[in-house]
């Protein structure tokens, strides 16, 4: 496809690396000329330098003949007149991030009115990931396969858990729950295990299952999840706000601290407890009751503050679920380490809505995947596809096919039922796969396959 | 460093010449000469070895630096190898000379060594011409265009080998943008091929022609270069050099649908066509008396300065014999060169364009000390990293024009001979003055000069920076 992205900042350039990875002719508009020759000499695209907003622009990118415009730059207003310009000139599907909680209110309105496809909230969404995950508080992180029938959870076996040593073919018949661990991460490696594969504990594993099955699995493995009714939040954004809303409206108990007295005013419109203090503090953290809340999120502007909010609370209260946003995806490797609970990047998370957004478009185009999630540190693709009529795999068992190595076929959702595939399972016209792969770029069923 | 890229990349490169060599092979078939067995030999020992050498690898990741050594790399690998059949087969019996003429081929350069061109092979000669058309539009942007897509890093080594100050993509895909490229290149060479059949010329000596035009190279198969040849000939070839020297952006243009007009606004081609008519009116009035006529005076400065500004270096004419107003705004083009982006050399037109408006615009400072000024090429403001790569480019280009001019004059011959053989080579022309002109050749100087002059014109092809990043020490330090 025909993409023009406008806006290089992180969440451009994730859109950017990830897309003309996957081969589509892509042009990208900055109109500053250093992070243009940057972006040029490391991903294979046409830089054009401007305002993104103005026609003439973005003709010399090619609005005319492109597919998709993807507005991403820091400025809501250009993004929406960017898209608006888009879609007069060149009739191209258009994508509009927009962030302003004001205009955010009314974003139907504008999304019909400027013909936008999709207009993105980077906060709002993160808000949402965070809120999920406080609902299940054993898991890291979970992504939603199917129309939600089928959910891939993270986890880390905790110190002298029963799955210690336990080698995943005893899983299955041990804990008596269906699942498939599909992958694992044990310091800097990653694995798709085998039946043979023994885990230990603080791994981190990932599971396919419906939601059932999971919550099934965490009990008998003796996790039972206690429900979170008091929440702190450090920091006090716009995604803090989002987030106070819906938790709120969860009945969850918030506590957000915040320096800034403006933003103290504005979190106070908010059903919460508003303190405006410094939360360095660890005095202030104690006296306002860090060792009782049942979780914890660091969500201020600054990476490093919000690494040090987070081990501050797990020093004062090894109890509660943690969770830090970063900006900086680069981090992940060393932050890993330091068991922070779940990490938060929203600008990734923007870019792989996108993303994920483009591949169902390209769906429409040809390729068969419904959904994509990366997990682990970017290192595993989890991939939901379609089988369609003319799929070379239909009706095969799948001992059969020459599956590569590598690719883990973890789950198929077959009308209502979720089937945990082994050798002698078919594919059908109209399943819904799951499948685990380290590889980049599959589009389609035929793409597993080594032929 | 990332040696084992770089290993691969010559792999490659080794691979694509082996093929480029069946095309000698085929003509020996036709002609029925044994040198086409050494071509086919050293074909496919450099395909062996570049197999070998392009075995799978586990890191192809790589980055400007290694982007630079690739390119130049692979343009001496490439002559030194495409210099063997000629030694092996006895056409050039001295190593040194081979490798001098096909480092001028791939170079498009066009200076010979050969004292008589007419006792080569036709095996060696469409070997010869057909460098000058694989070196003309750049062997890595052919290798870009049909090599799969495998993502990021690759427009360094478009960048390290097109011509101009700036060089950006026709279309979003490198891949697309270099088969772009390629595919306007075939179709003008083919046309011109068909023009020159047309026209009476043998086909042999068509192809070798066109070859030669295409990337603006220079290597005649006559003795005379064209002087033998017919009017129509003269002039079909004059037109095709001066189109093989605009900015290919233009023909993209032209191709498109509704950008045509632009093809006729970009300010370098319209500059190009100025100088080109305002040379050949000098000159046709200052050679009109040793010329037997007007219309043959207009013939020859209209050829010659065609011939010049491109950096072909064809000639139908012994210019040497020339007034000195003629020689000298001949040499003037000779530094003057071409558009960027298209096969000719020289210093081009837009870093000239740019370098005068900097000139301008720094006396206007002088007048108006606060005034500001923003020098425009196409109506779009200049980058000061442009300006100053101009600046830069100049500076080094000039250092290595002496320090060259220094050594070859240990040779001894005059000034004029000496300071036209290396602008020749430099700016990728071929015939010079004096002893290099077109009457004569490179051959009398020492291997030293010939070194010099090798290093010079692949400097001058590759526009300085690949070369001089290659014999950079720090380049090739472990660490750092």
């Amino acid at each position: 496809m025909k993409i023009i992205v406008a806006g290089c900042g992180k969440v451009g350039k994730t859109i950017v690396e990830q897309l003309s990875a996957e081969g589509h002719e892509i042009a990208i508009i900055d109109h500053n000329l250093d992070v243009l020759n940057d972006m040029a000499n490391m991903y294979d695209v046409m830089g054009v330098a401007g305002n993104a907003a103005s026609l003439s622009v973005q003709k010399e990118a090619g609005v005319e003949t492109a597919d998709l415009l993807i507005a991403v730059t820091d400025s809501d207003e250009i993004n929406m007149l960017c898209c608006l310009v888009a879609k007069k000139a060149g009739n191209c599907k258009t994508i509009a991030r927009v962030r302003n909680p004001i205009y955010h209110s009314e974003i139907g309105f504008i999304k019909e009115e400027l013909g936008l496809s999709m207009a993105i909230n980077p906060e709002q969404a993160a808000a949402r990931e965070i809120s999920r995950i406080l609902r299940s508080p054993n898991a890291i992180n979970i992504e939603s396969f199917a129309r939600g029938r089928i959910e891939l959870t993270e986890f880390i076996i905790p110190e002298g858990n029963m799955l210690d040593g336990m080698s995943v073919i005893d899983v299955k018949k041990k804990v008596q729950s269906d699942l498939l661990i599909c992958a694992v991460e044990r310091g800097n490696d990653v694995f798709i295990p085998n039946g043979s594969f023994k885990l230990k504990s603080n791994d981190i594993v990932n599971f396919v299952a419906s939601p059932q099955d999971g919550r099934n699995f965490f009990k008998a493995i003796g996790l039972e999840s206690q429900k979170i009714e008091n929440v702190m939040i450090i920091g006090g954004g716009t995604i803090s706000y989002y987030l106070t809303r819906i938790l709120r409206m969860l009945g969850m108990k918030v506590k957000v601290i915040e320096k800034n007295k403006e933003r103290c005013e504005k979190m106070a419109e908010l059903d919460a407890t508003v303190i405006c203090g410094d939360a360095t503090n660890q005095e202030l953290l104690i006296e306002e009751g860090v060792k009782n809340v049942d979780a914890f999120v660091s969500l201020t502007g600054f990476d490093e503050a919000n690494i040090f909010f987070s081990l501050t609370a797990r020093e004062l209260n090894g109890n509660a679920k943690l969770v830090t946003k970063s900006n900086h995806v680069s981090l992940v490797s060393m932050i890993g380490k330091l068991n922070l609970g779940t990490m938060i990047y929203p600008k990734y998370m923007t870019a792989e809505s996108i993303i994920r957004y483009v591949r169902a478009m390209q769906n429409g185009m040809g390729s068969n995947v419904e959904t994509l999630y990366k997990i682990i540190k970017n290192k595993v693709e989890a991939l939901e596809i379609i089988i369609k009529e003319d799929a070379p795999v239909k009706d095969t068992k799948i001992v059969d096919l020459p599956i590569k190595d590598g690719i883990l076929i973890a789950a198929i959702s077959r009308r209502n039922e979720i089937i945990y595939p082994n050798g002698q399972t078919e594919f059908k016209v109209g399943d819904r796969v799951v499948v685990i792969t380290k590889e980049s770029g599959i589009t389609d069923i035929k793409d597993i396959l080594d032929i | 460093m990332n040696y084992t890229a770089i290993r691969r990349t010559l792999g490659t490169i080794l691979k694509f010449e082996a093929i480029f060599m069946l095309l000698p092979c085929v003509t020996a078939l036709i002609y029925g000469e044994i040198e086409g067995a050494w071509y086919l030999l050293v074909a496919a020992g450099s395909f062996l070895v570049g197999q070998l050498m392009s075995m799978k690898s586990i890191d192809t990741h790589f980055f400007s630096k290694e982007g630079f050594i690739m390119v130049g790399l692979s343009w001496i690998v490439m002559s030194l190898v495409g210099a063997l059949p000629f030694t092996l087969c006895g056409d050039i019996p001295n190593y040194i000379d081979a490798f001098f003429e096909t480092v001028s081929g791939f170079t498009t350069t066009g200076a010979s060594i050969l004292v008589d061109v007419e006792a080569l092979s036709h095996t060696s000669l469409i070997w010869r011409s057909f460098t000058h058309w694989v070196g003309g539009m750049g062997v890595f942007v052919l290798i870009l265009s049909v090599l799969p897509n495998s993502g990021g890093y690759k427009m360094h080594l478009m960048r390290a080998e097109s011509p101009g100050p700036t060089v950006g993509k026709l279309v979003p895909r490198l891949k697309d943008t270099a088969r772009i490229l390629y595919m306007l290149y075939i179709a003008l060479t083919v046309m011109q091929a068909i023009l020159l059949i047309i026209a009476k010329m043998p086909l042999f000596d068509a192809l070798c022609t066109a070859f030669g035009t295409a990337g603006t190279g220079g290597f005649g198969i006559k003795g005379d270069s064209f002087a033998g040849y017919s009017v129509p000939i003269q002039v079909i070839t004059a037109v095709f050099m001066i189109l093989f020297g605009v900015n290919f952006n233009a023909y993209f243009f032209l191709t498109s649908k509704d950008n045509k007009k632009l093809a006729f606004k970009i300010e370098e081609v319209r500059v190009y066509f100025g100088i080109i008519v305002v040379a050949v009116i000098v000159i046709t009035l200052n050679i009109l008396k040793v010329c037997s006529g007007f219309g043959d005076a207009l013939n020859k400065a209209f050829f010659q300065v065609g011939s010049i500004i491109t950096t072909t270096g064809f000639a139908t004419d012994d210019f040497n014999l020339w007034p000195e107003l003629s020689k000298t705004i001949l040499v003037v083009l000779m530094f003057c060169g071409a558009c960027a982006g298209s096969t000719g050399g020289g210093i081009k037109v837009s870093r000239i364009m740019i370098m005068l408006k900097t000139a301008r615009a720094e006396i206007q400072k002088y007048i108006h000390p606060r005034s500001v000024n923003r020098i425009k090429m196409d109506g779009k403001p200049v980058e000061d990293e442009t300006k100053r790569g101009v600046s830069v480019y100049l500076l080094a280009y000039a250092a290595i024009f002496i320090a060259s001019l220094l050594v070859i004059s240990i040779d001894n011959f005059d000034f004029t001979t000496n300071f036209t053989a290396v602008a020749a080579t430099i700016n990728n022309i071929g015939p010079g003055l004096g002893v290099v002109g077109p009457a004569g050749n490179y051959a009398s100087f020492s291997w030293l000069s010939k070194l010099v002059l090798i290093v010079d014109m692949l400097a001058g092809r590759l526009e300085l920076y690949p070369i001089l990043v290659l014999f950079s020490p720090s380049v090739w330090r472990r660490k750092g």
